[in-house]
């Protein structure tokens, strides 16, 4: 059996690239408070608009840049829904996702069959892409962390009524990190039909969004955290392909199924040692997926 | 004016839709003053500083900070007047650190060592000792409040206003607050002080402002009256006295031996070998700071949580591994804290929320189904009985206010007759009437020969009702002495003391 492991740390870096990209900008949304389960349905139209875009200008890069457009606009409908009618966010994720995956499908009948414009390798012959994503990591980290506007997110996320209380503007706050993850999500979305499949299908995404989303979960909401879990998720993926391809007598559906099986296993151990050690809580934050609403 | 103020409003009206929040109050806060606002639940004193603050708009009216006029559109133009608040439900992130906290709340904090160096300084100076970089979780309760004080002191406010700060505070906790407040009125800033303790009014402050049903209706120096003075004024009317007659105690009804229980998870406390014995005809009081075992205490007896065998004994019977159900039955009951949410279901109407509890014993349930109308009338009975204010007994819970739900509460379980019944903060947000008549239904229950375990904050009020008193501190009970001719003081010490805390020393 062949497997290189260089190559199969390259193969990894773009498995990993569309699910980083997503979570990192679920994982902002989450800690503003807000759970947005519609990662799928905007990652699908990322990737859509995108390839349209890269198709139509001959230019990858002009594709990202519409990609991460398109998924802020489609997430602006979740926000209208659930930060200004308080609708329920599950049930608007639950939409965003079904509404997105429709349209995408929809819109994308004249971009089948066609091939999408050949990118420019970036350094070390990685794409420019990849790159973004791994700077994004430390990126979101430190305005998370150490600038006073991702103070003011965190705590609107951890308490709305506290932050409330000392004069943040909760709905605005929100706004921006909901854009903020459906640019991320659009940009993940592009990366599958611009630089990995080359071309367009319906549904192409093929439940990234979701395993975003659990990654999150598993980054005990961390930008750290996020980038080993899409690695681990990318590994797998790229592990079983490999074993596929070497032709290793197991069927080819339960190779298939092993990320997906990774992931479950591995969120399941973490809740287990979170209820069983007796250290404070989880990373959740304390106002995840409740609405705000003011009385003056 | 000759007189100089920090703090004037002039006619303040705030309507919502069918409450009349405040109407035509005018008051005065002096440089140097300690100036109480008194009043009962739904008075409008949290509308009156919310105003103050900027996070409610006044209908009409005007309001004045140092002679300018001063109408904030959100509290950080409130900040920047040179308003600071402290919050009754804290208004800190517990996943923060104390200095992320006290950051959030200043206009332009300084760089983070810098910022965690004057955190450092200032709570040293004024004797709140605090580490910048813990979180807020693992902070007990007075802690806390010291990062709700230091974020207000660091920005040098000139008029700084505290909603209800004693409640989770010891006796000698309060006093140190006092001698800071104090200081800080020295120093020239104005301090307006809400709560309805009306002792630690008359001891500490210069003036007071009462407001009955959103107007004021006196202004006066609290020192000059009485504390039952102050009552009637905020009431309207004579306070009910409270007859603790015709009882005595007789045999020994609940028996608690050696109960330890782990923290149900990382915020609750560990109970540690708890005894206690309880006798028919008296009342039990159990006093502590919030989060000292309150809750878990009053799981272990309701038997929310079972126990080890042998440590939870009713008249011979143990019932440690039982459930709530087979304890009712045998006539333990038990009254949470929590009114909406974990005595009541909030969207259950009256009727349904008799059936939780009183099903068994009242017979309302036969054969696994419900008698609607046997709980109908027992709800009714518990409504005309404890004089509970609802158009109904199909109102849902959560349209009950306060006092009422918990009259309906305690109602609920008294008219079951129970053998033993522990309630925890019987009277905690509830206006001073629905107080007086929840605590004289649970000294007549006692008068019955029940046997009742009142936990409570509210050492007045324990000192009020109960026969024996312990403290319950970081879930150790202590031995029970008997009420008569206990001080505060002397309850303080029970319950810890100060905590670590100091005197200022500025």
């Amino acid at each position: 059996m062949m497997i290189d492991p260089l190559s199969v740390f390259l193969l990894l870096l773009g498995a990993s690239t569309p699910i980083l990209f997503a979570a990192l900008g679920e994982l902002v949304v989450e800690r503003a408070g807000v759970l947005n389960l519609g990662v799928e349905g905007m990652m699908i139209t990322g990737a859509l608009a995108g390839f349209g875009a890269a198709y139509s200008t001959g230019n990858p890069f002009l594709g990202f840049l519409v990609a991460a457009c398109a998924g802020a606009a489609i997430s602006m409908l979740f926000a209208a829904l659930t930060q200004v009618f308080l609708a329920n966010q599950v049930a608007s994720g639950l939409a965003l996702t079904l509404f997105g995956l429709g349209l995408a499908a929809m819109l994308g009948k004249p971009f089948e069959g066609v091939r999408a414009p050949a990118m420019p390798a970036g350094p070390l012959r990685i794409n420019w892409i990849v790159w973004l994503g791994l700077v994004m990591v430390p990126l979101v980290w430190w305005f998370l962390n150490r600038t006073r506007s991702g103070l003011i997110l965190r705590a609107v996320g951890e308490n709305h009524e506290a932050a409330h209380a000392l004069g943040y503007n909760i709905r605005l706050t929100r706004l921006a990190a909901i854009a903020f993850g459906g640019a991320m999500a659009g940009v993940g979305g592009a990366f599958i039909s611009i630089a990995t499949v080359l071309q367009w299908t319906e549904g192409m995404t093929a439940g990234a969004g979701w395993i975003a989303l659990a990654i999150v979960v598993f980054s005990n909401w961390t930008a750290p955290g996020v980038l080993a879990g899409a690695w681990l998720f990318g590994g797998v993926t790229v592990l079983q392909l490999r074993l596929q391809a070497a032709g290793v007598a197991v069927p080819v559906q339960l190779l298939s199924m092993a990320p997906y099986l990774a992931t479950i296993i591995v969120l399941v151990a973490i809740s287990a040692r979170q209820k069983f050690s007796r250290r404070a809580g989880t990373g959740a934050p304390g106002s995840l997926g409740t609405n705000f609403h003011a009385l003056r | 004016m000759a007189e100089p103020t920090v703090f004037r409003a002039e006619g303040i009206g705030k309507s919502y839709p069918g409450v009349r929040a405040n109407d035509d109050v005018s008051f005065a806060v002096r440089p140097g003053e300690i100036h109480a606002l008194l009043g009962e639940n739904g008075a409008g004193k949290s509308t009156l500083v919310k105003m103050i603050y900027g996070l409610v708009r006044p209908d009409e009216g005007r309001m004045f900070l140092l002679d300018a006029p001063h109408a904030p559109h959100d509290p950080r133009a409130a900040r920047a007047a040179g308003v600071a608040m402290v919050f009754q439900h804290f208004s800190l992130f517990d996943a923060l650190t104390v200095a992320e906290n006290i950051a959030l709340g200043m206009e332009n904090p300084p760089p983070r060592r810098e910022l965690a160096a004057r955190i450092t300084q200032v709570s040293h100076d004024f004797g709140l000792p605090l580490n910048p970089a813990r979180r807020i979780v693992t902070l007990s309760a007075g802690e806390r409040q010291r990062v709700e004080i230091i974020r207000c002191l660091l920005q040098n406010p000139r008029l700084l206003i505290m909603d209800e700060p004693t409640s989770v505070l010891t006796p000698q906790e309060a006093e140190l607050l006092f001698a800071t407040l104090r200081k800080l009125a020295e120093a020239g800033t104005a301090i307006l002080y809400i709560s309805h303790k009306l002792e630690e009014i008359r001891a500490h402050c210069d003036r007071a402002t009462i407001l009955r049903h959103g107007r004021v209706v006196e202004s006066c120096d609290p020192r000059a009256h009485s504390a039952r003075d102050l009552a009637a004024m905020m009431v309207g009317g004579q306070m009910r006295q409270i007859d603790r007659s015709g009882r005595q105690a007789g045999e020994v009804l609940l028996e608690v031996r050696g109960l330890s229980m782990p923290a149900p998870d990382a915020e609750g406390t560990a109970l540690k070998d708890i005894a206690l014995t309880l006798r028919a005809g008296e009342i039990l009081g159990i006093g502590g700071v919030a989060g000292n075992g309150q809750e878990e205490l009053l799981a272990a007896l309701s038997g929310e949580v079972a126990s080890r065998p042998g440590t939870v004994t009713l008249v011979a019977a143990d019932l440690s591994a039982k459930g709530p159900e087979p304890r009712r039955v045998a006539g333990l009951l038990a009254a949470p804290e929590d009114r909406l949410g974990h005595a009541a279901v909030p969207d259950f109407s009256l009727i349904e929320n008799t059936l939780l509890t009183a099903g068994a014993r009242k017979g309302l349930v036969r054969r696994g189904l419900i008698d609607h109308a046997a709980a109908r009338d027992y709800a009714l009975a518990v409504i005309r009985d404890f004089d509970v204010r609802t158009p109904g007994p199909h109102v849902a819970a959560r349209a009950l206010s306060g006092g009422n739900l918990q009259k309906f509460v305690i109602g609920r379980e008294v008219m079951q007759s129970p053998r033993v019944l522990v309630v925890n903060q019987p009277t905690w947000g509830v206006d001073a009437g629905a107080a007086a008549a929840v605590r004289q239904s649970l000294l007549d229950l006692a008068r019955r020969g029940a046997g009742v375990i009142v936990i409570s904050q509210d050492l007045d009020e324990l000192l009020e009702l109960s026969d024996r008193f312990c403290a319950l501190n970081e879930g150790r009970l202590s031995p029970p002495v008997p009420t008569e001719g206990l001080t505060l003081d002397r309850i303080g010490l029970m319950l810890g003391g100060a905590h670590g805390m100091e005197e200022a020393r500025i």
